[in-house]
């Protein structure tokens, strides 16, 4: 009997315990599961928790609070994770891939159709004219130098462990990673200055007009005879000039925020900004593998441009005209005119 | 072999992060490195629940697969460890990590992190087993003592289960039959492509 009193009791006191919240919101009482998900005042208050599925169709990702100061630690569960490895491993070296190789063969196969573009002699075949001075040169190289390095560096990223770590084992790559790494990261900044330095040096002559749009017209010289007109730049090196200040720039952007990482942006801004720098990394080289092509082996009289800095006047003639017609009215008695026939064999 | 899983049993869980310290001490993990901790989930409002969260040796480990320098490797009981001699600190890891278990001893130096850190579910490295090497770099070696992970064993409340992966699911699962509810497991779903019937 005594028993069955204290039963009796707690059992009312559980009931008032009940009861008396659900006073205060009788909606949620009858409806322990609130149209937030939560339950603050339902007949079970620990079995009506936060879970899992409700955030995730709150948020993208779980979030808390935690107690110690570092607050990417407050992401509990971010999935997005699983889509930047899908992107990392399934797309990226295809992509690398083909725009790299695809690339290289279409220079390949431009190669075997026009050959290499041969210098039209003239009577001022021999004369040479300054195109870019020793600090165009400079700039120029340093940047390329660290555009070499950037790319290879980068892209070991990609395919090191696929390429080179099955042949050298991975502690000698896991060396040469680790210098590849500090490379990408210190070369970056010589890199972006000289990018900076470039587009104030040229941009002047870079401006698009309606030169370039015949140019474009007429194939640019590579398809048919005959140039056509042409100032500092042709629509091509334009062309090449706005990719370097565009990728350049874009490239620093989202290198900066990897350089320091989480300074800007939370950990699914970090995912962008990588998705962003490699693909971007990848079409610049392919770009780039295309100006190298075009200024070395595809083009006889190019490579002095940025070797010596003086390119024969023919050449220029042929290729820059309205631009060697400036330069002789600026500089009719300068020194760049001065000759220097070619010596005698 | 046993499939090495964590489950945090967020109605037990206290938040009092006694996991988190005996992770630290266990591993003599440095200042600033957290390879456990908490999470409060709606913190201070009703439904509100903590999970203690590190490493949680996924299947198709994401980290394991963004490596550049494949510096990863999945252990006989499907623990996911790594090699810090290879390690290059990109933090690539840290991205593709859904539970944000990659540490690194450094941010700054333009992004020179130093070789990551993980939980390794207290088993190691690639160093001998017990050896000083394995030691300094991955803290101790339970898992080879026999022994599981500490966070867990300690947990006072036992909300955070360690073991295979089927049986620390059977014990939940008859946990959540005999009072009724429970929040499920958190983060299998992302971690292991599968989570508890509940």
């Amino acid at each position: 009997m005594r028993r069955a009193t204290t039963f009796l009791s707690t059992l009312l006191l559980a009931v008032m315990l009940l009861a008396v919240p659900g006073a205060f919101g009788p909606a949620q009482a009858q409806n322990p599961i609130q149209a937030d998900g939560q339950n603050p005042m339902g007949a079970r208050p620990t079995a009506d928790s936060v879970n899992e599925e409700f955030l995730f169709k709150q948020e993208s990702k779980i979030r808390g609070r935690v107690s110690i100061p570092d607050g990417k630690a407050a992401n509990l569960i971010q999935p997005q994770g699983r889509e930047y490895q899908n992107f990392r491993e399934r797309w990226l070296p295809w992509i690398g891939a083909l725009t790299i190789l695809g690339m290289l063969a279409a220079l390949g196969a431009f190669f075997l159709f026009r050959g290499r573009i041969m210098m039209e002699h003239s009577q001022e075949s021999g004369k040479k004219i300054l195109r870019f001075n020793a600090f165009e040169r400079f700039t120029h190289w340093m940047t390329a130098v660290c555009f070499i390095i950037l790319s290879l560096s980068g892209l070991n990223y990609i395919f090191g462990k696929r390429l080179l770590m099955p042949l050298i084992g991975p502690e000698a790559f896991g060396a040469i990673a680790q210098w590849a790494k500090y490379s990408h990261v210190y070369l970056a900044w010589p890199f972006m200055l000289g990018v900076a330095f470039m587009f104030v040096l040229w941009i002047k002559d870079n401006i698009p007009n309606k030169v370039d749009w015949a140019w474009i017209k007429a194939g640019g010289g590579f398809i048919g005879k005959g140039h056509p007109h042409a100032a500092r730049f042709n629509a091509g090196q334009k062309g090449v000039f706005w990719m370097v200040a565009g990728f350049g720039a874009a490239m620093a952007a989202t290198g900066l925020m990897m350089l320091f990482p989480f300074a800007l942006t939370d950990i699914n801004g970090m995912q962008v900004m990588q998705v962003i720098h490699s693909v971007i990394g990848i079409v610049f080289i392919a770009g780039i593998l295309a100006h190298i092509y075009i200024g070395t082996l595809g083009m006889e009289g190019a490579y002095d441009a940025m070797g010596s800095g003086k390119v024969d006047l023919a050449w220029a003639r042929a290729h820059h005209d309205l631009w060697v017609e400036k330069e002789q009215a600026r500089t009719a008695s300068g020194p760049q005119l001065k000759g220097h026939p070619a010596p005698a064999e | 072999m046993a499939r090495m899983k964590f489950l945090c049993d967020a109605d037990r869980c206290i938040e009092c992060n006694a996991c988190v310290t005996a992770c630290k001490n266990e591993h003599e993990v440095p200042w600033g490195i957290n390879r456990r901790r908490v999470v409060t989930l709606n913190d201070g409002k009703p439904g509100e629940r903590s999970v203690s969260m590190a490493c949680m040796h996924c299947t198709d480990a994401p980290c394991a697969a963004v490596c550049p320098v494949n510096c990863f490797y999945t252990t006989a009981d499907a623990v996911v460890l790594h090699s810090k001699d290879i390690c290059i600190g990109c933090g690539y890891c840290f991205y593709a990590c859904p539970f944000g278990a990659p540490q690194y001893p450094r941010v700054g130096n333009f992004g020179s992190r130093g070789k990551m850190d993980k939980c390794t579910y207290c088993s190691g490295g690639p160093e001998a087993d017990f050896s000083t090497a394995e030691y300094e770099k991955y803290g101790s070696n339970r898992l080879a003592e026999g022994k599981l992970p500490l966070c867990a064993e300690m947990c006072s409340t036992k909300a955070l289960l360690a073991g295979d992966g089927e049986m620390i699911a059977e014990i939940y699962k008859l946990r959540v039959i005999k009072r009724g509810y429970g929040s499920g497991a958190w983060g299998w779903k992302t971690a292991y492509r599968e989570t508890v019937a509940i």
